[in-house]
């Protein structure tokens, strides 16, 4: 399988790519690991690629209280980073290290995955949960978006066809906090049947979210176990987990990255 | 499109459509036929090469993406002949049965070994996770990588 013939441009600033990318139908093109198989299955047919690959946004900074994570920012380099070693933070590592396999999470980029909108996508759940903003860009203006903002429905965000994700803001949690993220994948392509990330906060108050049930990752919102929301989601279901199946997963998963992110919050204070 | 790549320690030129995929330009381009096109999914790993020491699926990346970058194919491990440890561990431990995934499998030991010398068992699963074996010959294979990370310390 190769994709649909296709034009390509090797982008040299992110001025450059901003521009090549107000042309109608083109993608631009990050680690490739979402974009490049819908390619070559030519659900996705670009007129143009403009890869975005090898310009200077990747990597971790952590200043006035915020974690800020370039949108090039592979799930290997997450997965690893010493910064992200603390309770709080714990869900990111945990739930990028378990992302596709060893070769995708070398190219694979958090800004790839988040524009791609997969509903089965794990780390959104995670974003969502510590209340991260994602910094868009085009040719014209600069915003920032909550990610609860970014997704529109499946496959589907509100970025602009020339607005790319430039970098992913995370406020750090206080103190004594916990995060987790626990998935129960499908076996064979890994992707999350339902997947839920915790933040808990010293005060003992917490904030779960849930990804692989619905058309876009949601928040539980802020109050009780979390448990009792997700009798209220619009769960699907498919050939793979039939709705009341998948919710029953949901359930389990909301209580066990409670329990973790609580465990973790309550070591860390003591 | 003209692309750039050193294979193997060689400088290469290549001219290629856009749209050409890097297993395609190993194979096709340049004869290198150790990687294999299982799956063409992204799925089985049996296409994995090293760029600039880590292993991807060189089905899933365009040849273009990979200008100016080193690669590695299974050819180039052994370069004066001589088996890399970890082909050596792949012989003496029966990692290979049919042999079609095994060019994707050292590949990706070799990059999980070049971060992580001392990887316990589990380590390995979940680092060989993206790369399947239709013989199931997993016990070995996992086997193998311990044993050349053994050799190595």
């Amino acid at each position: 399988m190769i994709p649909a013939e296709v034009r390509y441009r090797r982008a040299t600033s992110l001025e450059d790519a901003l521009a090549a990318l107000a042309e109608e139908d083109a993608r631009a093109l990050a680690g490739g690991q979402s974009l490049l198989p819908v390619m070559k299955l030519r659900v996705a047919r670009p007129s143009l690629v403009v890869d975005i690959g090898r310009l200077d946004f990747a990597g971790l900074e952590l200043e006035d209280g915020t974690l800020r994570i370039g949108a090039l920012t592979t799930w290997d380099a997450l997965a690893r980073a010493p910064e992200l070693s603390t309770p709080a933070l714990a869900a990111i590592p945990e739930c990028a290290s378990a992302i596709g396999d060893l070769q995708v999470r070398n190219r694979g980029t958090i800004g790839g995955s988040l524009a791609h909108a997969d509903p089965a996508s794990d780390m959104p759940a995670v974003l969502l949960a510590l209340g991260a903003e994602v910094e868009l860009r085009t040719a014209a203006e600069e915003r920032s978006l909550p990610v609860a903002e970014l997704f529109v429905g499946p496959f589907t965000t509100a970025l602009a066809q020339d607005e790319l994700i430039t970098e992913i803001r995370i406020p750090l949690p206080g103190s004594g906090s916990g995060s987790a993220y626990v998935a129960v994948e499908h076996p064979a392509s890994g992707f999350a049947l339902a997947g839920a990330a915790a933040l808990v906060r010293p005060d003992g108050s917490s904030t779960v979210s849930l990804t692989g049930v619905s058309a876009t990752p949601l928040l539980l919102g802020e109050k009780g176990d979390g448990s009792e929301a997700v009798g209220s989601v619009e769960v699907f279901g498919d050939r793979f987990a039939p709705a009341e199946y998948r919710r029953a997963l949901a359930a389990t998963v909301v209580r066990r990255a409670l329990e973790t992110a609580r465990a973790r919050s309550e070591e860390e204070r003591r | 499109m003209p692309v750039e790549l050193t294979v193997n320690g060689e400088r290469r030129s290549l001219e290629l459509e856009p749209r050409a995929l890097l297993v395609h330009a190993l194979r096709d381009g340049l004869g290198l036929t150790g990687a294999h096109v299982g799956c063409d999914t992204s799925q089985c790993g049996a296409c994995t090469v090293l760029v600039d020491g880590r292993a991807v699926k060189s089905c899933t990346m365009l040849a273009l993406q990979a200008e100016g970058s080193a690669v590695t194919t299974i050819e180039g491990l052994a370069p004066t002949g001589e088996l890399h440890p970890v082909q050596h561990a792949f012989v003496e431990h029966h990692g290979l049965q049919c042999g079609f995934c095994t060019p994707g499998m050292i590949l990706t030991a070799v990059d999980l070994l070049s971060r992580e010398p001392d990887p316990d068992e589990q380590t390995i699963r979940h680092a060989l996770r993206g790369n399947l074996c239709r013989c199931t010959g997993y016990q070995p294979i996992v086997a193998s990588v311990r044993a050349a990370a053994v050799e190595a310390s």
